[in-house]
This record gives C-alpha cells, structure tokens and sequence, in this order.
C-alpha cells in the first residue's frame, strides 16, 4: 500500500512538472508556444521511459546495478554513423539535413548491430550474459575510436555540427519523428508489460528462474532485443542520453526497496520524466539555455555513480 | 519415474558426465553420492533442465523432458542448486510465495495462499516469515529456499547439496524434512550428498558415480558395504552397525 502511496505521489508530480513546463510564462501564446512545449514534453517522456524501462530490464538480466545499457556500444555506433555520414557526405547532405532520413538510418543500424551482436553470441549456445557485455565494451570502443579518428581529421566547421550530435537535446525534435518514435515505443511498453512479472523471478538468478519454469534464454533474448530498440530509438531522436538511466533506475530501487518490476519500472519511468521535463524547466528559464540538459544530467549522474560505487564497494 | 538413458556431458574434451543411464523409482529418497568430480551436480542440473545434455535423453514418467513445455516440467520437477545469490532483498514469505510462479505467474490466488503458509507451516518458519533472507543464518535460509520448493508442490523435487555449510543439527533437521515428504506426502526425493553417513541412514536407494559414470546402483543397504565403498572412493571404510544404521567409520581409514 506504501509504494502505490508513492508512485500516486510520483505520479502527482510528474503531472506538476508538465505542467509548470507547459505553462509557466506562457503569455497566452496558445497557438505558438504551446504545442512547442508540448512536443518536447512529449519526447522527454517518451525517452524518460524508455530509457528507465530498459534500464531496470538490463540490470535485471545482468544482476548488476550500475550497468546501463550504453555498455552494448549503441551510443558509441549512433555517433560513429553521424561522424562517418558528415564526414564523407558533408553536413549539407540530405542524410544530415532531413531528420526522417538520419532517423530512420540510425534507428536501423543500431537495431541490425544489436540482432547481429545478439546472434553472434547465442550461436555459439549457453555463452553467460558477460561475454556479451564485454564483447559489448569492446565494439563500442572500437567505434569511439573510429569516430574520434575521423573527428581529428574533420573540417572545423562540421566538427561543430559532429559535436551538436554528441549530446541529448529536446530543443529541435522533428514532429514526425515524434510521431513514429511514439508509435513504436507505445506498442512495444504494451507488448512488454505482460513479462514484467517474468523479470521478477529472473531477479532471483537464472537457476531459479528455470526452476519456476521460466524459458530464460528465449526471454532473455526477448528482453534483450526490445532493451536494443527501445535505446536506438531513443538515442536517434533525441542523441546519447543511456547514463541517465542509471540515476533513475537506482533512484527507484531506492524509493520502492521492492523487487516487483511492475513498481520499479513504473516509478523509474516517473522519475525520468521528472527529472528530464523538471531538468529543461530550468535550463530554459534559470539557465537561459546557456547550458544543455545532457550537462547537467551527466553530472549529476556522474556525482552519483560515484556515490553508489563508495556504497557498493563498501556493502560487498 | 525418472529414466536417465546414455547420458552425457562435455566440457571442451573434458567428459564430465559419461554415458549414464540409471532409473529413479517414484516415492523414495535417492542419494547421489561419489568423489569430487564426479559428475553428481552435473547430472542433476540435466535431468532438471539446468543444463542440456550433449547426448542422450531424460525421460519423466515416460516423457522426454525436451518435448516438455518449461511451465509444465516445473510443475513436476523442482529443484534447488547449492549457492543462490542473488541481489534483491526479499523476506521468507515472498522467496516462497515465488514457488507458486508456475501455477498463478505471480498473481496469488487464494489457493496458492494457502500452499504457501503450508510450506512455511511445514519447515517451522511461520513466526520468522517477514524477515529478510540476508537477514537469516545459514540453516534458516535454506530452509526457506526448501519451504519455495515444497510451495511449488512438484512430484519429483531435486536438491543439490542442500546440507552444504550446515552444522549437524540443521543437517538432520533438513534430512529429517525430507524423509517427511517422502513418507508423508509422497514425494520423490533425488539428492546430492557429501556425507556418506546422511546417505546411508537416510536415503532408500544410492547412485554412486565416479569419473562421470555410474559406478554402483541399488538399495542403500547395498551400496553401504566395505567392498563397494572401495570401489567409489579408492578407501577402505570400515562398516558399523549401531541403532540399526549403518556409519562409515572412513576417519582414520
């Protein structure tokens, strides 16, 4: 009765927030301002829980609190096509400027790379889950390499619009992005809400898991594959933004102290939309915009992920 | 009954479960018993679907467990490893209520409830059952992972050195339980052990294996001789009579 308490409040004030962003300092500019804001309201939450929703799943699979899903190297291929694309197509070129198109070229390299990483490792039978995540790390270094490679060599002047990509923003999101981008994460939350009671007994390690009868690999790869989708559209709509998720994801372990992930993943998703609506809020009317909110994501997370590492080196 | 047929397992070349077919009879308490390394884990990981098999099959009451459907087998098979970590805080009651998983898919009905205060009721862990497992000593919680297992109420349950860094009073208390579902409510027990003696005063049949293959087969009574043991552990074990169990006294052999 506790955490509904609080997940009822969580919810009050994620509707707060939207609110005061929708219209603190309107000026009746119903026709212009508004839908604006709207769309971005939109979009902050459509990643906020997308990114608390795979997450909570990675960690969940992985047994492990402060992985995030960036470790698969996503983030690290979505800048490496931006770099590669500006660098031999130029910024001026139509796969750069048109937003459809970047989208939906980004969207399906990252997934094709997931389901061939995915397949890669599953071939070769009941490989754990951290071969995965290392043969993960080292892709994604790979193409950060690559990227910064290509970034040294860059013309000064596309560097600029290369380095615009590297950070999350909500301030220029194409509508009919948006659009798609809610259509295909709305049907996939549907889709995967019926597991959410499996990811609890998956809580309790894959021997017990298959115990309870649960058919771990297939739904590990199930899992998997939306966590893949859910970060590449993300990721493609509004730039690198996974460590977010690990703020949020811990911060609801925290608050709810439950290993129900109908709970966890509700009140991470809450949390994200605070956080992200509450974050622009201000670094549109304290900040004047003269900082982004991946900053001040990044460093608030980045104070945190320190503090869990002091608690968990401490605990273990 | 459980028909394990031509069974084995590799590791890279290593064979580590060789070409063993063996039977388990419905109703009783089977042991597994050999040296380190002998496959024992290995074997009961396959015939619960922890592990496949290389080659061969297990057949329960006459299926083959890979045409099972994984909710059907766990509500026929159960079992549980020796170490289980895992890294969220649950209390007894809600690692028990998860044994009724295959049953409701974690909506409790009123029934299984009811299986659950049972299981709790039956491993005399009813007035500590909000307490947390991290909370618990060594026997309390194994008991609880038992109370999970009996909560999913399956016909063949299959534990993996359960006794495993129990002092001797848990250990009997565990192995007393057991006995208890097998006499009482016709279960079928098939156990790893260590200790040669829990085997022999509980158990009704013995498989003991060795380098991968089943190396003695039969009622405990059997099994429990000088002339066998040699055979298993490479030692002489003298035998002794006392209140009619039968004690290896292996100590100074």
């Amino acid at each position: 009765m506790r955490n509904l308490t609080k997940n009822i409040l969580l919810t009050v004030a994620a509707i707060a927030v939207c609110a005061l962003y929708l219209f603190h300092d309107l000026n009746g500019s119903y026709d212009y301002a508004l839908p604006r804001r709207g769309f971005k309201v939109v979009a902050m939450i459509l990643t906020g829980v997308a990114i608390a929703y795979s997450t909570v799943v990675f960690q969940t699979i992985t047994h492990n609190r402060i992985l995030t899903p960036s470790i698969m190297g996503l983030d690290s291929l979505y800048m490496l096509i931006q770099t590669v694309i500006i660098f031999f197509l130029g910024s001026t070129h139509v796969t750069v400027t048109n937003k459809q198109v970047n989208f939906g070229i980004s969207v399906v390299a990252m997934i094709v790379f997931a389901l061939l990483l995915y397949r890669f490792i599953f071939k070769k039978g009941n490989q754990p889950i951290y071969f995965l995540l290392l043969i993960g790390i080292i892709i994604g270094t790979f193409f950060s390499s690559i990227s910064t490679f290509l970034q040294v060599l860059i013309d000064p002047n596309e560097f600029q619009i290369v380095q615009d990509r590297m950070f999350a923003s909500f301030n220029n999101i194409n509508t009919d992005i948006l659009w798609i981008a809610i259509g295909i994460i709305g049907l996939l939350i549907l889709y995967a809400w019926r597991y959410t009671t499996y990811l609890d007994v998956l809580s309790l390690g894959r021997d017990n898991a298959v115990n309870l009868g649960v058919n771990y690999d297939s739904l590990v790869k199930k899992m998997l594959i939306l966590v893949a989708v859910f970060i590449s559209v993300s990721t493609a709509l509004v730039g690198p933004i996974t460590f977010f998720g690990l703020i949020v994801a811990n911060l609801s372990y925290q608050l709810f102290g439950t290993y129900k992930h109908k709970i966890l993943i509700s009140g991470a998703g809450l949390i994200s939309i605070i956080a992200l609506v509450g974050g622009q809020w201000v670094v549109e009317r304290v900040f004047t915009f003269s900082t982004t909110l991946s900053v001040i994501i990044n460093f608030i997370g980045g104070v945190y992920f320190i503090y869990l590492l002091l608690k968990e080196s401490r605990s273990s | 009954m459980i028909q394990v047929q031509a069974l084995s397992k590799f590791y890279g070349k290593k064979k580590v479960v060789e070409d063993v077919t063996v039977s388990i009879q419905r109703g009783k308490i089977t042991s597994f018993i050999g040296p380190n390394g002998a496959g024992k884990s290995t074997l009961l990981s396959m015939v619960s679907r922890l592990l496949d098999a290389d080659t061969g099959e297990v057949l329960i009451d006459q299926t083959n467990i890979k045409k099972m459907k994984s909710n059907d087998f766990s509500k026929i098979v159960s079992i549980l490893k020796q170490s289980n970590y895992m890294n969220v805080r649950l209390t007894i009651r809600e690692l028990v209520s998860f044994g009724r998983f295959p049953y409701s898919k974690g909506r409790l009905t009123a029934e299984d409830e009811e299986m659950v205060d049972q299981a709790i009721e039956y491993m005399a862990l009813k007035d500590m059952e909000d307490r947390y497992l991290d909370e618990l000593s060594g026997g309390q919680k194994q008991r609880a992972f038992i109370a999970m297992v009996i909560a999913q109420d399956t016909e063949y349950i299959l534990l993996d050195e359960p006794l495993n860094n129990l002092d001797m009073k848990h250990s009997v208390q565990i192995m007393k339980i057991l006995r208890r579902l097998v006499d009482e409510l016709g279960k079928t027990v098939i156990i790893v052990l260590h200790d040669i003696n829990f085997a022999s005063v509980y158990s009704d049949r013995i498989v003991a294996l060795k380098d991968g293959k089943v190396v003695k087969d039969g009622p405990t009574n059997e099994i429990i001789q000088s002339k066998a043991l040699k055979e298993i552990y490479d030692m002489d074990i003298p035998i002794q009579e006392m209140n009619n169990c039968r004690i290896c006294v292996y100590f100074n052999s």
